[in-house]
């Protein structure tokens, strides 16, 4: 069989054993991404050299009996939004095109710590705001199951190349749903942990109290091991958690026992695709064989996650966006044809006897700021702005932003009631497989309501996992989520491993990756 | 003399905390250095960097707000305040909101010479906050770009907000006075305005007496204003144009928006800053990168503790115990606690307060000026000290020759009694004293005619013929013999 | 409630960004639509609830008062669109 069709876990062991070499293996994924990226488009940037000349360090490092981190020797891909000291983070927006970090983000810390081969970064949603990285100021991703299909978004580039072979394992970050819900288009297993159980120093901000890092993989397993290096407290996170990170990849194969699974009322309603649903369906039989308990239960709340999602994640964007003003960094736009362009525009008005419209013009810091940040930004990172901008602005705090944290807070409460029921809540990731690429670009508000199933987790702070339980008759992923209490990634973990052990979904692959 | 408005005064007062580290990274807070050689990627607010609280800053934040009888709020919280300048990297400054960690407190304020009588001024709140950096125009604005340094971006501040409680430039200035002395004694702050480690900004309208009552006038806002002196000529001058203003305009508090006006400290002149309407639109919301603040009652107690013995409380310790007028006790305590703690030695030492609060006052003082040096760089100790003033307390020397004794001592280091002795001052005995008198009055009887009528003052020349013929006399006790003799006659 | 273009307009200066006037349209309609369908909120009663802004139930969180190295000043700079290798360097603020 192939490398890269191996899981990381099965990879890890060959190259612990000796059997294969980080060198060899590493060539393996950069050959397929060398065949099959220029369709898929999953990379915005493959480090070929750096990854060989690091994957030989490990090497040698292991030939000589050296201590190697937990990784070591596994490419890994990362989501352009995590900082990469000295390299390119673009965050898939031109404002960001030549920014360089002079820092690691902590993730990336650890991964190096690891011993992990970064291989490259990936596309997706510029600054992860979308659901199907066709908002990319440079590329649109490709689903590898279908390559007129998006991937899902925003983290696309990082689902897709785990999908198409490119990579064992890549890192992902999540929002509104944006690691579950490409992981759930492109058949692999992602997770989101709990807000607070990984640092987010380093990854760049779009919705600071909605954000969570979290691994892809094509196995539970594998996710389970790529957790356990991602997590853990971190002193420059005010918002990551002290708590101890359990072995995850130690327990990830036991199973629960008398698990109690709740299906939650509400997502088996209006708009949920029938094939979605009898995939979802069959999964929970599936847990049901495995001795699992199914109850029905409700989050009452759950319909206005996608309302007070986007007011919320708008608010804390436009504000996390607005350090982009092409003083310190990123994009500034041509000073010389903009001092013309006032001087023009004055001088029109002036013409016209437009004497006080002329002195009501922007200055030029104002106009440099304003023009920069319309050249440097895409059209759905204008739109967020603006609309937390306007959420935000004198005398609509209180209907917007502050009526979203209350609902915010009753559909926490709907977890928390839900949770004194039931171990986890499985359920749809999205109502539908994989869309067409161009399928809902001009309509903002059905393209948020991809989200419906996911956002919730978000808003609550609680993690989630996708990974695949069936496939469309047109042989699309179809994926199933899975959502748990704070803090029991773990009892996730071992969920879908069970699975995974159970079903063969997960080891299906698209086409493009040899046997 | 009395005007017919009275003149409302409220502070805003910005104070940079004394930590080695700024708010949320761990760059520098130290002043002067080249530019931007104190950032990292935090304080330049560099994508997916992360604030984290800096705990002594916090720490001297709620000491300082203990000492103004805050109110501290057990739950507190951190907002965006949001608004973009090139000096504030991250197009927010942290700040907080509605939720400040200290409220409703006050510092009284007194006037040594009674100019006004004491009052306490309302503390509103204080709060923490970081600094935005520096920007640096061209004389000529707008023929240069404008120059940013963000060393001091993220420096800890703390915003102190009294109540509109002043009613008179002295007072103003009278507040800030004491509120500097008050975070000196705490350690908090440096307070050096010139390296703007204090701000001030302050709000000031009028309280026009009319046939109706009394009739409030628009809030200005007045910025720019470079020391204590600069706030009460500003507010001195804004109370004149305000009521100008009225007599023309009759505007009344609400009329028009709240207008911003800047201290031009060479012309003396506040001039109108323009201000565009969409820049106070802050679009506060609470930072949800950084977590609440707790602060239990034991670490309220904690802080307390650890404040130590504050102005006030100092200076009339000073009174009770060493007999010294609320004049020189402000002196003494303004002058700082090294100063005062040099004071109470000497003066316990040496059993009279008011002779130790003179000589520290006007000699030793004045010696920590000239030579440009803090009381604990002084060379004398007050032992030493002391000795000198026990020769005067026993009539061995007078305060004249003392004085030129003290500067032998502080140059050469030597004991009072030795330069004494090299200067040859020694206590001449009383019946020397009686002899000498006896001398002058026989070869002066012009002299001692005069004072006979009545021109005490006449003694002064014996005095001085005396000191002549032996400069050890003491000029106190020989006019004591010279009128006594003459008395006698 | 609906938006208008002026609105928009406002907000587009309020969020630094230059909209040309197809854009202003474009987003007049677009934010209208968002905003109506957020507006649902607006039918549940919040009145006794708690704001949550954070995920998470952590409070006190400091780190201690010691010096870290800054970045080196070309370091700091290196990413600026415009410096003079001291300072960052912007267009002139005029009257403000
Ligand atoms: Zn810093």
């Amino acid at each position: 069989m192939s490398l890269v069709r191996l899981s990381a876990t099965e990879l890890l062991a060959q190259l612990t054993a000796g059997q294969i070499t980080s060198v060899h293996l590493t060539e393996a994924y950069l050959g397929q991404i060398k065949r099959h990226d220029p369709q898929v488009k999953a990379f915005l940037r493959v480090d070929t050299q750096r990854a060989l000349d690091r994957a030989a360090e490990i090497d040698k490092r292991r030939r000589e009996g050296r201590p190697l981190g937990r990784l070591a020797g596994l490419p890994v891909a990362i989501k352009d939004l995590l900082c990469t000291q000295g390299e390119p983070t673009t965050c898939a927006s031109r404002i960001l095109e030549n920014f360089k970090p002079p820092y690691d983000a902590t993730v990336i810390a650890r991964l190096k710590a690891a011993d992990a081969v970064l291989i490259g970064k990936t596309n997706m949603d510029e600054f992860a705001m979308g659901g199907s990285t066709e908002n990319s100021a440079f590329q649109k991703t490709a689903n590898p199951w279908d390559l007129e299909r998006i991937p899902g978004g925003s983290s696309g580039g990082s689902a897709a190349c785990v999908a198409a072979g490119m990579a064992p394992m890549s890192v992902g970050s999540d929002t509104g749903g944006s690691i579950r819900q490409p992981a759930g288009l492109c058949g692999v297993t992602g997770l989101k942990p709990t807000y607070g159980r990984v640092s987010r120093y380093g990854l760049v901000a779009f919705a600071s109290s909605l954000d969570q890092i979290g691994p892809l993989a094509r196995t539970a397993e594998d996710t389970a091991l790529l957790l356990e290096v991602l997590a853990g407290h971190d002193p420059l996170d005010s918002t990551s958690v002290d708590l101890p990170v359990p072995k995850y990849s130690a327990t990830v194969k036991q199973p629960l026992k008398n698990l109690r699974l709740g299906l939650v009322r509400e997502h088996f309603g209006e708009g949920l695709d029938g094939e979605v649903e009898a995939a979802v369906r069959q999964a929970v039989a599936v847990y049901e064989s495995l001795g699992a308990t199914i109850k029905d239960i409700s989050l009452p709340h759950g319909k206005y996650g996608v309302a007070t999602y986007y007011i919320i994640a708008p608010c804390e964007a436009s504000s996390n966006l607005a350090r982009y003003d092409g003083v310190h960094y990123g994009h500034r736009t041509d000073e010389k044809k903009m001092a013309a362009a006032i001087a023009a525009q004055r001088s029109t008005l002036e013409a016209a006897g437009k004497h006080v419209e002329a002195e009501a013009l922007d200055n030029p810091l104002v106009r440099m700021y304003r023009q920069s940040r319309a050249e440097g930004f895409g059209p759905e990172v204008k739109r967020r702005i603006m609309l937390g901008t306007y959420a935000l602005s004198a005398g609509y705090y209180d209907a917007y932003y502050l009526k979203a944290l209350k609902v915010r807070r009753l559909i926490r409460r709907d977890y928390d009631q839900a949770f004194g029921q039931v171990d986890l809540i499985a359920g749809p990731v999205t109502a539908t497989t994989a869309f067409k690429l161009g399928e809902k670009v001009d309509d903002p508000l059905a393209m948020y309501l991809v989200d419906l199933y996911t956002v919730s987790a978000n808003l609550a702070g609680i993690g989630g996992i996708a990974f695949p339980c069936g496939f469309s008759e047109g042989g699309l992923p179809i994926g199933l989520q899975l959502q748990a209490p704070p803090f029991e990634e773990e009892r996730l973990l071992r969920a879908a491993c069970m699975f995974q052990r159970a079903t063969d979904w997960h080891q299906r692959w698209p086409s493009m990756v040899p046997a | 003399m009395t005007k017919p408005y009275t003149i409302i005064i409220g502070l805003e007062v910005h104070v940079q905390l004394l930590t080695r580290t700024k708010l949320f990274c761990r760059c520098s807070t130290k002043f002067g250095a080249p530019p931007n050689t104190q950032t990292c990627q935090v304080c330049i607010g560099m994508p997916g960097t992360l604030p984290v609280m800096n705990r002594e800053a916090f720490k001297l934040a709620l000491k300082t707000a203990v000492a103004l009888n805050c109110e501290i709020a057990d739950f507190t919280k951190w907002d965006r305040k949001q608004y973009y300048y090139p000096d504030l990297p991250k197009g927010y400054q942290i700040s907080q909101y509605d939720l400040p960690f200290s409220h409703d407190g006050w510092l009284e304020i007194g006037d040594p010479k009674d100019r006004f009588e004491r009052k306490k001024i309302g503390i509103i709140r204080a709060h923490l906050e970081e600094d935005a950096g520096k920007s640096m125009h061209d004389e000529v604005a707008g023929q240069a770009d404008s120059r940013i340094d963000l060393n001091r971006a993220g420096t800890p501040l703390l915003e102190i907000v009294s109540q509109p409680d002043m009613r008179s430039a002295l007072e103003a200035k009278a507040y800030l006075s004491e509120l500097k002395l008050l975070l000196t004694y705490l350690g908090v702050s440096d307070c050096n305005m010139q390296e703007g480690s204090l701000r001030v900004d302050a709000n000031i309208n009028l309280h026009v007496d009319t046939p109706e009552g009394k009739v409030a006038t628009p809030i200005v806002e007045v910025k720019n204003m470079n020391s204590f002196r600069a706030v009460e000529r500003a507010m001195e001058y804004e109370a004149g144009r305000h009521y100008q203003v009225w007599q023309q305009t009759h505007q009344r508090l609400g009329d028009v928006p709240k207008q911003t006006r800047g201290w031009d400290d060479v012309a003396n002149v506040t001039r109108g800053q323009r201000h565009k309407e969409e820049s106070s639109d802050y679009r506060y919301f609470p930072d949800p990168d950084l977590v609440p603040v707790c602060v239990s009652e034991a670490q309220i107690s904690e802080a307390r503790k650890s404040l130590g013995e504050l102005p006030a409380a100092l200076r009339t310790r000073l009174e009770n115990t060493h007999g010294i007028k609320p004049y020189d006790s402000d002196v003494l305590v303004s002058a700082g606690r090294g100063l005062v703690d040099y004071f109470v030695e000497l003066a316990e030492l040496s059993g009279d307060g008011k002779l130790a609060s003179n000589w520290v006052q006007q000699d030793v003082m004045r010696t920590l000026n000239e030579q440009k040096i803090e009381i604990d760089q002084f060379r004398l100790q007050p032992t030493q000290l002391c000795e000198l003033l026990k020769a005067i307390q026993d009539g061995q020397i007078d305060t004249g020759r003392a004085r030129e004794v003290f500067i032998e001592m502080v140059a050469s280091g030597k004991s009072a009694g030795e330069v004494m002795e090299a200067q040859g001052i020694e206590k001449v005995d009383e019946s020397e004293l009686v002899e000498l008198c006896q001398e002058l009055i026989a070869a002066n009887p012009k002299i001692v005619a005069d004072i006979r009528s009545g021109k005490q003052q006449a003694a002064g020349n014996l005095i001085g013929q005396a000191k002549k013929k032996n400069p050890n006399v003491n000029p106190g006790r020989l006019r004591e013999i010279v009128l006594d003799l003459v008395g006698k006659m | 409630m609906s938006l208008t273009r002026e609105e928009v307009e406002k907000v587009s200066l309020l969020g630094r960004l230059q909209l040309t006037s197809a854009e202003l349209d474009l987003m007049t309609a677009q934010m209208g639509q968002i905003v109506a369908y957020v507006e649902s909120l607006a039918e549940l009663n919040t009145a006794d609830v708690e704001p949550m802004a954070h995920a998470l139930d952590v409070s006190n969180v400091f780190a201690s008062d010691e010096l870290r190295p800054s970045l080196e000043r070309a370091a700091a700079l290196a990413n600026a669109p415009h410096h003079d290798r001291e300072f960052y360097l912007v267009p002139a603020v005029l009257g403000e």
